[in-house]
């Protein structure tokens, strides 16, 4: 069982190096939050600089890396000079309803791409598949902002969906099932946009690699058999295919995450995307490595979570790491 | 159909689109950034064939677009003015390809300025600036992958050919680079960039974000076949008979990574003008008044262009075309080196 302690070792490494590599490039950027203050005869060159020394940005970077990496300890990730407090909380805020999507759309996006997959291998070269193939093909030609921005113009022409943020106005006072059904409305559009976004790529390769399995002899002595087709389909023919496409989920958690941005900002949901957005344009440089360094986390969890399955899933990995 | 002549329609079909964009000076009727404030959101005009009494004209005409009577509800009814439209016209000055002065549009109207696909806020011609825009976008997709290839097919291949610390060191660096979200990397080092700049600073800076976000997967890529490549038993035989380094590397192992390097080609060049008209969009891109995909996407945040003026959605139907051909081109180059479904190649 050394297979998971070596990824877990390998992700920290990875999470201090862009770490690292975000505050080198932060040193690079010209200019930081305090430099409109100059711009401004009110305020004293003097107050700047004090400002800037208080907040310990005149110090060379080793120092503020080794702050900030303390400030990590003690739950802040440094200090945001736009909204004056520590910036863990606001981006906790941000990042709870950016994984929220996240996740619910890598539910459904996995949901149905593993049915549609599985028929369309089934059915190779047939009407469902092609049909299928010929609307993943479709659909993958549209790029996701185009896509997200679509669904909006839906929205707004339509009025069936509310345009942006996670609730109503008077949600507090909502009952528990009303509660369910504004969130459920709000979320439609954003989670329809990134499943619709990542659809395509994950049939076809649910699709590639079931019809490669389906050509195995196991599976022609198992139909000789007589087990029935459903069973066959699912339990020993997605099993088998496993493999290749649990690599696949982490990819596409990354894709579904980079997608997220996008749409968080098109829709206006509240999440990670706008407010590191906002951060940039202020040249708030705390919140931008903090969020970006947050979305290396996620993405690395969702890397990880794909390890653990295939640890699970697949017995060559283990009797591999055991062996040595 | 033969996947050699499959290959060689979609590069029929993206050379015509690129060529369409690259000459848009001839295409397009107007000056991009010529406005026209007494016309703010004119709706696209209608080419006709028949007048109102029934009668047919060869050559197409439209009708003038009434002046707004005020901005906030420019809503435009045509009047009885014909307006014929002329083919091959002198209009606008422009530079072809960016380098020779000329004044032949394809088409145009003799007196008021007509909109074929409506016009924006300050009465520019919506058509005109898609189609420059499209220079900018595509431009900027085509160097940013060139540069990112270049990048990658260098640390590739020192790592894979070298070896030792190198290639340590070279792919704990890609680690790094595909940690992250691929939207967020590029937001990343955009943002700590400089944010005002001129249109053509801006331009630069969007490429060398590119270049400097996508190279790790083409690195790594590279570096996999120069890594089989070196033990195959001819380049074994050349480095027994003395070649050197440079020779081997020009010879015998940079020519093997062309296949990748050119299917990594036609999957980054979409991915690419998709991140800049992202960027753009997001207002870290390239800035009003030069157009772009995105910036002119960009009007679509104001709620009332949104609801108003369905035209402005316009610029988001340009990039299929393009998108669809480099689809097609990249599945018949991954059909050709037979890494149809490999997880590894696909954009994220």
């Amino acid at each position: 069982m050394r297979y998971l302690p070596r990824r877990i070792v390998h992700a920290v490494f990875l999470l201090f190096g862009v770490s690292i590599l975000a505050f080198l490039f932060s040193t690079l950027a010209p200019g930081n939050y305090f430099d409109e203050m100059r711009l401004n005869p009110q305020i004293s060159p003097a107050t700047a600089a004090a400002l800037r020394a208080q907040y310990q940005l005149d110090q060379p970077l080793p120092m503020r890396y080794a702050r900030w990496v303390r400030s990590i300890v003690h739950g802040e990730m440094g200090f945001s000079f736009a909204y004056n407090s520590p910036v863990a909380p606001l981006l906790w805020v941000r990042a709870r309803n950016t994984l929220f999507l996240t996740f619910i759309a890598t539910l459904i996006a996995w949901a149905l791409a593993l049915p549609l997959g599985v028929w369309s291998a089934a059915t190779l070269g047939r009407w469902p598949d092609r049909t299928l193939s010929w609307t993943t093909a479709t659909l993958l030609v549209i790029p996701d902002l185009v896509l997200a921005l679509c669904l909006l113009i839906l929205a707004v022409r339509s009025g069936w969906f509310p345009t942006g943020g996670l609730v109503s106005v008077g949600f507090e006072s909502l009952t528990p099932l009303n509660k369910f059904r504004d969130v459920a409305r709000h979320m439609a559009l954003p989670v329809a946009a990134l499943v619709l976004s990542a659809l395509p790529l994950l049939v076809r390769h649910v699709r590639a690699a079931v019809a490669e399995v389906l050509e195995a002899p196991f599976l022609r002595a198992a139909a000789a058999h007589g087990i029935p087709r459903r069973r066959l389909l699912y339990r020993y023919a997605l099993r088998a295919a496993a493999n290749p496409l649990i690599s696949l989920f982490g990819f596409s958690v990354g894709t579904l995450l980079s997608g997220s941005l996008l749409v968080e900002v098109v829709m206006s949901w509240p999440g990670l995307g706008p407010f590191l957005l906002e951060a940039i344009l202020a040249r708030d440089m705390y919140v931008v490595v903090g969020g970006v360094l947050l979305s290396t986390l996620f993405l690395i969890g969702g890397n990880f979570l794909a390890d653990v399955l295939l640890y699970w899933a697949d017995p060559r990995i283990r009797t591999r790491t055991a062996a040595r | 159909m033969t996947q050699h002549r499959r290959l060689m329609r979609w590069l029929l079909a993206l050379g015509v689109l690129h060529g369409v964009v690259a000459c848009a000076g001839f295409f397009a009727p107007y000056d991009p950034a010529e406005q026209d404030r007494e016309r703010p959101y004119a709706p696209p005009a209608r080419i006709h064939l028949m007048d109102e009494q029934g009668r047919f004209h060869l050559r197409p005409f439209c009708y003038a677009p009434k002046l707004a009577e005020d901005v906030s509800n420019s809503l435009q009814q045509e009047t009885r003015t014909t307006l014929p439209v002329r083919f091959f016209v002198s209009g606008a000055r422009y530079r072809l390809l960016g380098l020779v002065p000329w004044r032949l549009h394809l088409f145009g109207t003799s007196g008021a300025r007509v909109y074929l696909l409506g016009s924006d806020a300050y009465g520019r011609d919506q058509f005109s600036r898609i189609l420059y825009g499209g220079q900018i976008s595509l431009l900027s997709g085509l160097l940013g992958a060139s540069l990112t290839l270049f990048l990658g097919a260098v640390i590739g291949t020192t790592a894979g050919y070298f070896g030792g610390w190198r290639d340590e060191l070279l792919m704990r660096a890609v680690d790094l680079f595909l940690a992250l979200p691929w939207l967020y990397l590029l937001l990343a080092l955009r943002a700590f960039l400089p944010l005002a700049a001129s249109s053509l600073e801006a331009f630069l800076l969007v490429i060398v974000v590119l270049a400097i976000a996508g190279w790790a997967r083409p690195a790594r890529l590279v570096r996999g076949v120069v890594l089989s490549v070196k033990e195959r038993d001819f380049v074994r035989a050349a480095r027994g008979f003395g070649a050197t380094h440079y020779y081997l590397l020009r010879r015998h192992i940079l020519p093997e990574t062309s296949s990748v390097l050119l299917t990594q080609a036609a999957i980054l060049v979409p991915q690419f003008v998709l991140a800049e008209m992202t960027l753009s969009f997001l207002g870290l891109g390239v800035p009003e008044p030069v157009p772009s995909w995105g910036n002119l996407l960009a009007n679509l945040q104001q709620y009332s262009v949104l609801v108003s003026y369905w035209w402005m959605y316009l610029p988001a139907l340009a990039i299929l075309p393009f998108f669809l051909g480099y689809l097609g081109l990249a599945s018949v180059l991954q059909e050709r080196t037979g890494r149809a479904y490999k997880i590894e190649g696909d954009a994220s």
